[in-house]
């Protein structure tokens, strides 16, 4: 195993004084970039993102940020893989200054400065060097649990804010007929809502409106959402264009509909649970299982091996959230297995990478499917155990 | 680009409210040690190492000595064992210790179960790649298998009698359930192992195991007319899954994939929905798809002396002798041209086989048993002629060789073209298939009339390693600790 795949184990720490451990002040911050006390300096706006250190040490870390800006901002302390959250501050007016408070792991991790909370934001590199200093980890599961919900949530809230960004320009370009720009768009910016499928589906008409498949209609209802575009980007033979006219109106749906989704995200409302989590990433694996490897996801753009990955991507966030909680109860066997497991079959979709994006399925052979089939069981084996292994007492 | 949507329609996947967890090998080791510390080890089964209950090992041990071992190992335990062992006992005529309850095949014995048994009515087989080739997992592999294989042969689900769903609601069911209250319908499993298990195509060590490659284990020569499918074909292990249910032996080869997960997974797998063969003289001669007879100069668990001299592995030294007591598994997918076939002469369907249709009398005369005499004549030459199939498969012709044959028709819907795809899944167990089965073939494919209406689709080789004798093994356990 890797340990560089993997993520660092610091989440622990981390997610656990999310809430608990930021301090919220609104005084004006020094200038100094790292103070003596190991508070880093941040300062935001629409157009900028200043972090006071690439680097700090292990242990207690403390961000305080400034909103120089004139509209709400955000900031994050994510995993290198720049998925998971560790540590975020929503809601910064402007000219607020606020301090984001945890415990943290060495190793390497990102920021990112999210002005009006929508998108992926501007992110930088940033390194946590060993100090000697020991992390602390609560042995409170009943905290635990709570802050993993903290952290999905966090996720869950990020990569529909990613979705909204990314789907307003596919659909400007879908609806100006730049299909070259749509097509370009298409598969990568369906990664955000590949990574929380099993989220959206919580919220009843809203999968099936911006997701359903061509088999998948019902006679006599109406095919909306990302692969009606998709047919129309990519046509089969007989298949009748739409009109102007029409992509507005597929374009228009999938915009409000994926705005719908971002509001409920960030509702008060949402509210997840430890078992939602573990369900989830075994929902996303067995959408793997059901329609990506086989390819019958996106059946005119062969662009499955994006969907592949990114249930995979979210799968294994859902894994490494809960993982502060396997610890506590001693299921290092389940850990090994599955970082094992995931990291088999991330290694085995690297062979496919093909720039930013993946080749096309069809360009699979039968053996190669075979493969990836062959690893998507082993993982969703020892995965099927991880609900229980999280929801239990102790 | 055919796809019309109002076809095929998938299954809507189930949302993250309501996910059907996939398929959870429970039966490996590290997950008992898991649920040894969770406290929900079904009591039959519950790991040495939690301290309680009875290994899994000592129950397979205490299953070794057939029906009465399984009460002694009940009370040994004292716990679920028993109610299941008594509804089980209630669906036998009258259960005696010292038998093995109707139905029950017993694992344990010299030879592997599922050879000379009495050919059940179904049949499941599969091969089986391993993913990773290590020892590692090979082992474990097996033993979680025959752990497995322990269990179903007795018409228990995998983990005993909790073992497809108790109080357990956040774990996806040791068992896949869908043989719960059925009996275990005769039961056997029986697995091997193929030439790809020890060396590759080009002849070097897989896994270590390299100089323990059977020299009978060859790649079998191209027989005229063979027109096989790789992915239908070959494989690092084989598992026969029989029994007089179907959904018994799908059961059993569902599990045991499941349980492969990670470690091993399944090349192909062929389902045989009646038998071709007899394999004992308590049964009669079943019918092929051809409509005749089949097996009628098959070898029978009553001949010990023919089988020593036929099926088993014997006399085999030095890294060769894990194999003794064992045998070899021949797999032939026979595609039939069952529409033409149809169509011929009863005289010439007669002909192609030199056996009558109603009886499966020899045409030179007789009753079905009679022995063929490929001497007579009749109008025009030969009562039976040379090219006839029981002229160029009969032992007689074959140096006196024999076969043991255990075959199933299969019917794997149709071929699009209107036609059925189905025919003979030819099995056969034979001491050397160097020997005993490719002299027969090579003359069968260059010369039977019947080649005309088949077409061989699939093959496979397997060397079948001996019995389970008892206590604490694993099928297969001779070739790796030898």
């Amino acid at each position: 195993m890797k340990k560089s795949l993997l993520a660092p184990v610091g989440v622990v720490a981390v997610a656990a004084l999310l809430l608990t451990g930021c301090t919220d002040n609104t005084k004006t911050s020094a200038a100094a970039a790292s103070s003596s006390d190991g508070v880093i300096t941040v300062s935001e706006s629409e157009t900028e993102c200043k972090v006071g250190a690439a680097e700090a040490p292990s242990g207690q870390v403390t961000f305080r940020i400034t909103n120089t800006g004139s509209k709400v901002n955000e900031f994050e302390l994510l995993a290198a893989d720049g998925l998971r959250i560790l540590g975020e501050l929503e809601n910064i007016g402007p000219g607020v200054t606020r301090d984001l408070q945890m415990q943290v792991e060495p190793g390497d991790y990102q920021v990112a400065c999210v002005p009006g909370m929508i998108g992926a934001g501007t992110r930088l590199p940033f390194k946590i060097s060993d100090s000697g200093a020991k992390v602390e980890v609560s042995a409170d599961r009943a905290q635990l649990q709570k802050d993993a919900v903290t952290g999905y949530t966090s996720y869950v809230k990020a990569q529909s804010a990613q979705l909204l960004t990314g789907t307003q320009e596919f659909v400007k370009a879908f609806k100006a007929g730049d299909e070259a720009k749509a097509k370009e768009l298409y598969a990568k910016t369906r990664t955000h809502f590949e990574r929380i499928e099993p989220v959206a589906e919580s919220f009843g008409d809203l999968d099936p409106a911006m997701d359903l498949r061509l088999p998948d209609v019902e006679s006599g209802t109406e095919w909306t959402g990302w692969h009606r575009a998709e047919r129309d980007l990519w046509p089969d033979k007989g298949y009748k264009a739409m009109t102007e006219a029409e992509r507005k109106k597929i374009g228009d749906k999938l915009m409000s509909d994926t705005q719908k989704l971002y509001d409920l995200v960030y509702s008060s409302d949402f509210k997840i649970d430890v078992n939602t989590i573990g369900n989830g990433a075994m929902g996303l694996m067995d959408e793997v299982a059901a329609t990506k490897v086989t390819g019958e996801e996106e059946f005119y753009s062969r662009t499955d091996l994006y969907d592949f990955a990114s249930n995979v991507d979210g799968a294994r966030v859902a894994f490494e959230t809960l993982e502060p909680l396997l610890k506590n109860s001693g299921d290092d066997e389940l850990i090994a297995q599955l970082k094992e497991k995931f990291t088999a079959v991330q290694t085995l979709l690297a062979k496919y990478k093909d720039g930013e994006g993946y080749v096309s399925y069809d360009k699979l052979t039968k053996d190669q499917v075979k493969e990836l089939a062959d690893s998507v069981n082993a993982l969703s084996e020892p995965l099927s155990k991880l609900t229980k292994a999280a929801v239990k007492v102790k | 680009m055919n796809q019309d949507p109002g076809d095929a329609r998938p299954a809507q996947n189930a949302g993250s409210e309501s996910v059907t967890p996939s398929p959870d090998a429970s039966a490996r080791p590290e997950t008992e040690a898991d649920a040894a510390r969770s406290g929900h080890v079904p009591d039959d089964v519950a790991d040495s190492r939690a301290g309680q209950g009875t290994s899994r090992r000592r129950l397979l041990g205490a299953l070794g000595t057939g029906g009465a071992g399984l009460i002694v190992g009940a009370a040994a335990t004292g716990v679920a064992l028993a109610p299941r062992l008594e509804s089980g006992a209630g669906a036998a005529p009258e259960p005696t210790q010292g038998s093995a309850p109707a139905g029950v095949v017993s694992m344990f014995g010299p030879h592997q179960a599922g050879i000379v048994t009495p050919a059940q009515d179904r049949m499941h087989m599969a091969a089986f790649d391993l993913i990773k080739p290590n020892l590692k997992d090979l082992e474990s592999l097996l033993r979680d298998w025959s752990s497995a294989i322990g269990y179903m042969t007795q018409g228990l689900p995998i983990g005993g009698s909790q073992g497809a769903g108790g109080a357990d609601l956040l774990s996806a069911p040791m068992d896949t359930g869908e043989a719960v209250g059925l009996t275990a319908a005769n039961l056997t499993v029986t697995i091997g192992f193929g030439r790809s298990l020890f060396v590759d195509s080009k002849g070097k060590d897989r896994l270590g195991l390299g100089s323990k490659l059977p020299q009978a284990l060859i790649e079998l020569p191209h027989f005229a007319g063979d027109m096989l499918e790789k992915a239908r074909s070959g494989g690092d292990i084989v598992v026969q899954a029989c029994a007089d249910d179907p959904q018994v032996a799908v059961h059993a080869v569902r599990n045991l994939s499941r349980i492969a997960f990670g470690r091993a997974s399944v090349r192909w797998s062929q389902i045989g929905f009646g038998r071709t063969s007899a394999t004992s003289r308590a049964q009669a001669t079943p019918r092929n798809l051809f409509g005749f007879k089949d097996g009628t100069a098959n070898l029978k668990a009553e001949d010990p002396e023919l089988l020593e001299d036929h099926v088993w592995s014997t006399g085999l030294t030095g890294e060769q002798a894990w194999l003794n007591n064992g045998s070899f598994l021949v797999a032939r997918r026979i595609r039939m041209f069952i529409e033409t076939w149809d169509r011929q002469a009863l005289g010439e369907q007669e002909r192609s086989i030199g056996r009558t249709k109603s009886v499966g009398a020899p045409l030179s005369g007789g009753e079905e048993f009679t022995e063929p005499d490929f001497a007579k004549k009749a109008e025009g030459g030969l009562a039976i002629e040379k090219d006839s199939h029981v002229s160029l498969a009969h032992p007689q012709q074959n140096n006196g060789v024999q076969m043991l044959r255990r075959g199933y028709n299969y019917a794997d819907g149709s071929d699009g073209l209107g036609r059925l795809d189905a025919g003979l899944f030819f099995i056969a167990y034979v001491k050397d298939p160097r020997t005993h089965y490719v002299p027969m073939q090579k003359r069968i494919s260059a010369r039977d009339i019947m080649q005309e209406y088949v077409r061989h689709t699939a093959s496979g080789l397997f060397a079948v390693p001996p019995g389970l004798n008892g206590a604490g093994g694993y099928l297969g356990q001779s070739l790796l600790e030898s």
